[in-house]
């Protein structure tokens, strides 16, 4: 290799690890020429900001985080005093975390299927519809520009128990509405449904998904005799289980924070008459770090949430690794 | 810190190569993929080629997509018109006011800082989207160019803190931010974006490794320097990619309100941000924390908080659907 500096890089980030190794093997440790040192000098210099950025806010952080899991803080006076694991216990002995985790998981369970399927849904709509999928992928995008504030300032009053337009709705067809945001029981379909409107991010994943999968395998499998269904089923799924794959993962690892919606209706305000209903993890952690000042034990709850994502992701890749087609591996 | 490993943002983590975006692009309109040319399409739409029940399924689809359009605009017509209501209609419901109160535009900027949330948040977004698209892009430009020890490695990590949860990192950035004496400011706000982050670095590589490598060599023999080639080369053919990585952080920041909440909460509600200064007015208006119930005035500031957001749309529809992602087969 001379001196290209525009040499492309032909790694990806899905490399097999084979590769790493052969490459090694190929290569011994040689000096390099000045040139190369040059050129391995330019591109330091050009990912230096990355690089002091990781260093100081994302390694550097973690590190502090973790002592800190490990520390009294007293933000007064800016110390850190050792205390070993007591805030992993403290963890451990309090009830709130069980309740934080239990909603928070509850929520990601009802959320989670529910946006898929209506993402899917809708994009299948839109792959299918002859003309105007344009405007109406605009119309169901548009929830997802609406900053949180603003969907929740609209649903705090759609979604009132007497006078809110979703339960007028639901009379006028003879349903009696629930009381959505008192009714303890109602709290995580609330946040669900607004969850739900903003779900076009994940419908346009799909939609780029349908229209990726080649139009001859719908013709073969209609000339083999499949109806729409095993069309669906045979030839859809299996060719766009990537993506579904991807958003699964991705809406999971967002539940599991959820956070602004349950924050603006119901925990603008320390315990102002909020039931337990809608304490998930991500606010409990704000709570105890940012108004509590426990910086120790809301460390120490960030470790186990990084934890639990990190195994449910690991689990969520091993399951889909079973059912996720890759049609361009080899080409790749 | 913006970076997509906030919550709620991962989902946002992923992108299409310029292909597979033209690709969205050209076959998501009204042109329906089954391959032909436009005229024999057209006739079939018109009826003839379609059998009584493709018809029928041509009109169900229709009827769905209608009523979803309807159902996802109705939160938009409702909170256009009680923006427009006095106090003690905002809850009745209706898409047309009974009693029409243009006055609630004026008057919350009377009742609310709304003028100084607004400057804040532009000040802070554009700060936090123009730092993070020249920073994002440099260091892409470093590793989709340059070959140097540790690159496969380093990208690696690049790749790797996208997946990190936001939450891990907010204690310790908010004690780092402390120590350094900015609680309180905006700094916070857009500061880490001086150093890039994860999921622009990637997006803004795949678009460097797209353009041809001869440009580079060529000015390179020119004997045009890294930062000349970078300068002069890269920056001005890669705008659609920075348009994107603008779009999308201008829209991160807009919208946020946890780091709002951590690091403005403690100053003067003039130094806030739309969102946290909306979350306030939430608030104090709300009857069970001694307010009046004047909704229509929080009806009017999520409206004002929207637009801009909305006008971006309109004008960046393309980027922002390129900018989402596809195919999760590098998920």
């Amino acid at each position: 290799m001379s001196t290209t500096t525009a040499a492309p890089d032909a790694t990806r980030p899905g490399d097999p690890p084979g590769d790493r190794r052969t490459r090694r093997k190929r290569a011994p440790r040689t000096p390099l020429t000045k040139s190369q040192r040059r050129e391995a000098l330019t591109g330091y210099l050009f990912i230096s900001p990355w690089i002091v950025g990781f260093l100081v806010f994302t390694l550097g952080a973690m590190v502090y985080s973790l002592v800190i899991s490990f520390s009294r803080y007293q933000l007064a006076t800016d110390t850190a005093r050792p205390v070993g694991l007591a805030n992993y216990e403290a963890l451990f002995e309090d009830p709130k975390i069980g309740i934080a985790l239990a909603n928070t998981l509850y929520y990601a369970v009802l959320a989670v299927p529910l946006e898929i399927v209506l993402a899917l849904g809708l994009a299948l709509l839109l792959n299918s519809a002859r003309r105007g999928a344009g405007i109406f992928r605009t119309i169901f995008y548009l929830p997802k520009m609406t900053p949180a504030v603003a969907t929740a300032s609209v649903f705090l009053l759609l979604l009132n128990g007497s006078q809110g337009a979703i339960n007028r709705g639901l009379a006028a067809i003879g349903i009696q509405g629930p009381q959505w945001l008192l009714d303890p029981a109602w709290v995580k379909p609330s946040i669900v449904l607004m969850t739900l409107w903003g779900v076009a991010g994940t419908m346009v994943i799909f939609l780029a998904a349908l229209q990726n999968v080649p139009k001859d395998l719908y013709e073969a499998a209609s000339l083999d005799g499949a109806g729409a269904g095993r069309r669906f089923w045979n030839v859809t799924v299996p060719m766009i289980s990537p993506a579904i794959f991807f958003n699964v993962l991705v809406l999971t690892i967002a539940a599991f924070q959820i956070f602004d919606q349950a924050f603006l209706l119901f925990h603008r305000q320390t315990g102002a008459g909020t039931s337990d209903a809608s304490l998930f993890y991500a606010i409990y952690l704000f709570d105890q770090a940012f108004r509590q000042f426990n910086f120790g034990f809301a460390a120490a709850m960030a470790w186990l949430l990084f934890v639990i994502i990190l195994v449910i992701s690991l689990i969520q890749m091993r399951v889909g690794n079973r059912f996720v087609y890759y049609e361009s591996e080899d080409a790749r | 810190m913006s970076s997509p490993i906030q919550p709620g943002r991962v989902q946002e983590a992923y992108v299409l190569t310029p292909e597979q975006a033209e690709e969205v692009e050209r076959t998501d309109g009204a042109t329906p993929p089954p391959a032909g040319e436009s005229r024999p399409r057209r006739r079939r739409e018109r009826g003839p080629a379609l059998s009584p029940l493709g018809r029928v399924l041509e009109v169900v689809r229709w009827v769905l997509l209608l009523v979803c359009s309807a159902l996802f605009l109705y939160p938009f017509a409702w909170l256009l018109a009680a923006s427009f209501k006095p106090r003690g209609e905002v809850f009745d419901n209706r898409l047309i006011p009974q009693t029409w109160v243009p006055e609630n535009y004026v008057q919350i900027f009377q009742e609310l800082p709304l003028l100084s949330w607004l400057g804040n948040s532009l000040l802070v977004a554009i700060l936090a989207a123009g730092l993070v698209t020249v920073s994002s892009s440099l260091v892409a430009f470093g590793f989709a160019y340059y070959r140097f020890p540790g690159r496969k490695v380093l990208f690696g990590v690049v790749l790797a803190t996208m997946m990190l949860p936001g939450a891990v990192t907010l204690v310790p950035s908010f004690l780092i931010w402390n120590q350094l004496g900015l609680v309180g400011t905006n700094v916070p706000l857009w500061g880490a974006n001086l150093f890039g982050s994860a999921f622009y670095i990637f997006l803004q590589r795949q678009f460097f490794l797209g353009l041809p490598k001869e440009l580079f060599e060529a000015a390179r023999i020119d004997g045009l320097n890294a930062w000349g080639q970078f300068w002069r080369i890269a920056f001005p053919l890669s705008v659609p990619s920075f348009v994107i990585v603008f779009l999308f952080e201008f829209q991160a920041s807009w919208n946020n309100l946890q780091g709002a909440l951590i690091y403005l909460n403690v100053g003067s509600a003039e130094g806030y941000t739309v969102p946290l200064g909306i979350a306030s007015a939430m608030t104090k208006y709300d009857p069970s924390t001694g307010g009046h119930g004047d909704y229509q005035y929080v009806m009017v500031a999520a409206l004002i908080v929207t637009l801009p957001m909305l006008i971006l749309f309109a004008f960046g529809q393309r980027s922002f659907i390129e900018g989402l992602a596809t195919s999760g087969r590098k998920g």
